[in-house]
């Protein structure tokens, strides 16, 4: 593909192929472990999901649940010395763990690329932006540099960089934050990857800078088609990415689900958690925050059974200590195959609108509940992940004031 | 830039001043009469003493003196003892008492033993030092780290002038493995004699300091390969080895910039041991020599010699910092 083309095209034919194509990413039973003095780190157990071309998938968890440790999986840039894998993470196909370093060469920035949280720390403060995205370019198309240069300055361009050619040359310490994340999503997107990592991508940018990056990676996705995982801890942002979500603890999945349904109706404790937590702007200012208590577990002696049973504020009303014994499984819960959750509680739907809910967005209850109600009697359709991009999250949602909430 | 650089001159010239002063100070105000080291022990004489004192000016006050001395270097001089006259052009530092010859021209013609001296032992250091480093730092924690680091302590721990001596004693002396040193031939005779009279020594203190320069740029490489930018280069598919050195030692050698400018500006004002036990004819043994024997004006030189590498090194590093990290402006 020349640099015009690239520029005009439409999607490619991958996108036509709807649903039932094979999904472009599949991660199996994946588990990392990293042996230290102090013994081994379980980063991430027995973690499964899969990814189609042209989708989304959002990774929420607090510091140190995994999920950036798992995207770094995929990339290989975990140093095999030091790093323990089993499982499977297949690329488009292709088995990826076990792949040596060279072999991984071709993948790594080529069929998949990597966004980082801080571009400043991210880009070498002593080569020039254009130099560091040529160099991704030349890293895997054999073009002189001058070609090479040529396409930094389209991909800059097309990232939304004024006067390009201007800018091409110029060092990661005289763009704005909000510039040296565009730099890093043209530098990624340099190879078109079929894959795209975004690691808490818009968390070191201030707000309005947020969004228009967020703008920028969905317009992108449309053009080039890539499948999108985009690790963050902030909901609103998976609330606008993602088709679904998955919600990690202490290195495990504990929920998955298509966003809108997870989201408003949440059945892990964790998720509630979560949910809880995000600041409220139109909250007057005296109301407290919600956070969860306690700290993330140790991930060198995880806790026995459930790893959130000893933050969870529910589980004296799963029967027979089971929480602390017994390790759920990662299964659908009442509300239909796409929604896996991994608890005990026999009812959690009821629990979140009862006793969740109604602390965290009061204005929210009556319609979730009325929602629920819709959805119960159709189980085998909760909210269709299509439609994912027009809800946001109950925080979000709850100031509007023209009444639809009600 | 060029601002900057001509503030730092001028306080390089401040700082060459004091140390030319404090070098008169503790000469002057010390413990023993320079002027006895030239009256014979035994048939000493206080006129005697006097009258070398004055043949070689120390009976002037000292201000005088240094007032001369400072107006040497600027304007030159010229130096009348007895009947033989002896011309100094600026910048004169002054006439040896004991070897009444030119310090200038006698420093001038002892520069180049210790120019190559430095040159060799600081090749051999960098290039030893930096691959020792760098390549602990890429197998951290591993066996060959762990002898990489081990061994340049050990190596560190023996004094160098010990270390230097042995060698000397062994690989010269006793064995012949080495070819007699002391002999220094300038490099425009035939490289084969420059280096054969060097070479040993080179060796010595190319292995010596070289154990610092792998602790040093180990270090270094270890904090740089942790960074996220190279990370980044890795994501993007680079080779490994052009991550570690096109973008992890780009970052990591820059402090080490910083410590070879001055350590090279120190091994420029003379290494004493090295000369010494080698038998080298550099600056560090002509000062050794002088300091044994009183003599100011060659003192003085190698002082303010040294002083001005130091500073000009300081000087260029920054400027060279400026060249290396784009953040960096004058």
């Amino acid at each position: 593909m020349t640099e015009s083309d690239f520029l005009t095209s439409a999607p490619p034919a991958s996108a036509q192929q709807g649903a039932d194509a094979a999904p472009y990413l599949v991660v199996e039973d994946l588990t990392v472990r990293f042996p230290t003095a102090d013994g081994v780190v379980q980063a991430v157990t027995g973690l499964n999901y899969t990814l189609k071309q042209g989708k989304t998938l959002g990774i929420v968890g607090e510091s140190g649940s995994g999920k950036s440790v798992s995207s770094m999986a995929i990339m290989g840039l975990h140093d095999p010395k030091r790093t323990d894998m089993s499982g499977s993470i297949r690329v488009g196909g292709r088995e990826v763990i076990g792949l040596s370093n060279n072999q991984m060469q071709t993948l790594r920035g080529g069929e998949v690329a990597m966004i980082f949280q801080d571009p400043l720390t991210s880009l070498h403060p002593f080569y020039s932006i254009g130099d560091q995205i040529a160099e991704a370019y030349r890293a895997h198309n054999k073009v002189s540099k001058a070609q090479a240069k040529a396409k930094a300055v389209d991909m800059l361009d097309r990232v939304g960089i004024p006067q390009a050619r201007n800018r091409v040359d110029d060092y990661p310490h005289q763009f704005s934050g909000g510039m040296r994340q565009r730099a890093m999503i043209a530098m990624s997107l340099s190879n078109d990857p079929k894959l795209l990592i975004a690691d808490e991508p818009t968390t070191a940018l201030d707000v309005t800078v947020q969004a228009q990056i967020l703008d920028l990676l969905q317009e992108l996705q449309r053009d080039f088609d890539s499948a999108i995982i985009i690790i963050t801890h902030d909901l609103g942002v998976v609330a606008e990415m993602a088709d679904e979500v998955l919600v990690m603890y202490a290195g495990r999945g504990v929920e998955h689900g298509p966003t809108r349904e997870l989201l408003t109706h949440p059945e892990m404790p964790y998720t509630w958690g979560l949910l809880s937590s995000v600041p409220d702007v139109t909250a007057s200012t005296e109301s407290r925050l919600l956070p969860i208590p306690g700290n993330p577990p140790s991930l060198l002696n995880p806790p026995t059974g459930c790893p959130y049973h000893p933050r969870c504020a529910h589980r004296d009303k799963v029967p027979g200590d089971l929480c602390r014994t017994e390790l759920p499984e990662l299964i659908p819960g009442r509300r239909g195959p796409a929604h896996l959750k991994r608890c005990h509680l026999a009812n959690p739907d009821m629990i979140y609108e009862t006793e969740v809910l109604p602390e965290i967005a009061p204005d929210l209850v009556e319609l979730v509940t009325e929602e629920s109600l819709e959805d119960t009697s159709d189980p085998r359709h909760p909210g269709s992940p299509e439609n994912a991009d027009q809800i946001d999250t109950p925080q979000r949602r709850a100031p509007d004031p023209d009444g639809e909430v009600k | 830039m060029f601002g900057y650089i001509l503030r730092r001159l001028v306080s390089g010239i401040l700082v060459l001043v004091t140390v030319s002063a404090a070098t008169f100070a503790l000469f002057f105000y010390g413990p023993s009469d320079p002027a006895l080291a030239y009256c014979p022990e035994t048939r000493c004489t206080p006129e005697r003493l006097a009258a070398i004192s004055d043949q070689l000016g120390l009976d002037r006050p000292v201000v005088e003196q240094y007032g001369d001395y400072m107006k040497g270097i600027v304007a030159g001089d010229d130096f009348q003892a007895g009947a033989i006259s002896i011309a100094c052009d600026a910048p004169c530092l002054g006439v040896s008492f004991k070897l009444r010859l030119n310090v200038t021209d006698y420093l001038w013609g002892r520069f180049p033993a210790t120019l190559s001296l430095a040159i060799g032992g600081a090749a051999i250091f960098l290039a030893l030092g930096l691959t020792l480093g760098v390549s602990a730092a890429r197998r951290r924690g591993t066996f060959s780290d762990k002898a990489i680091v081990s061994s340049s302590l050990v190596i560190n721990a023996v004094p160098y002038y010990l270390l230097a001596l042995l060698a000397y004693l062994y690989l010269i002396s006793e064995w012949s493995i080495f070819p007699a040193s002391g002999y220094y031939s300038p490099f425009s005779a035939g490289p084969y004699a420059w280096v054969k009279g060097m070479l040993l020594a080179w060796i010595m203190l190319g292995l010596v300091y070289s154990t610092q320069y792998a602790r040093f740029s180990r270090g270094s490489m270890i904090e740089s390969l942790n960074e996220d930018y190279v990370r980044t280069a890795r994501a993007k598919g680079l080779s490994e080895r052009r991550v570690t050195l096109k973008h992890a030692l780009r970052a990591a050698i820059v402090p080490v910039v910083t410590i070879f400018g001055l350590d090279f500006a120190l091994l420029l004002a003379g290494t004493i041991f090295t000369e010494r036990i080698f038998s080298i004819q550099g600056i560090g043994l002509t000062a050794l020599d002088a300091i044994g024997t009183k003599d100011l004006p060659i003192i003085s030189a190698t002082v303010i010699l040294g002083a001005t590498f130091i500073v000009v090194a300081n000087i260029l590093v920054d400027v060279v910092y400026s060249l290396v990290d784009p953040r960096v402006r004058l």
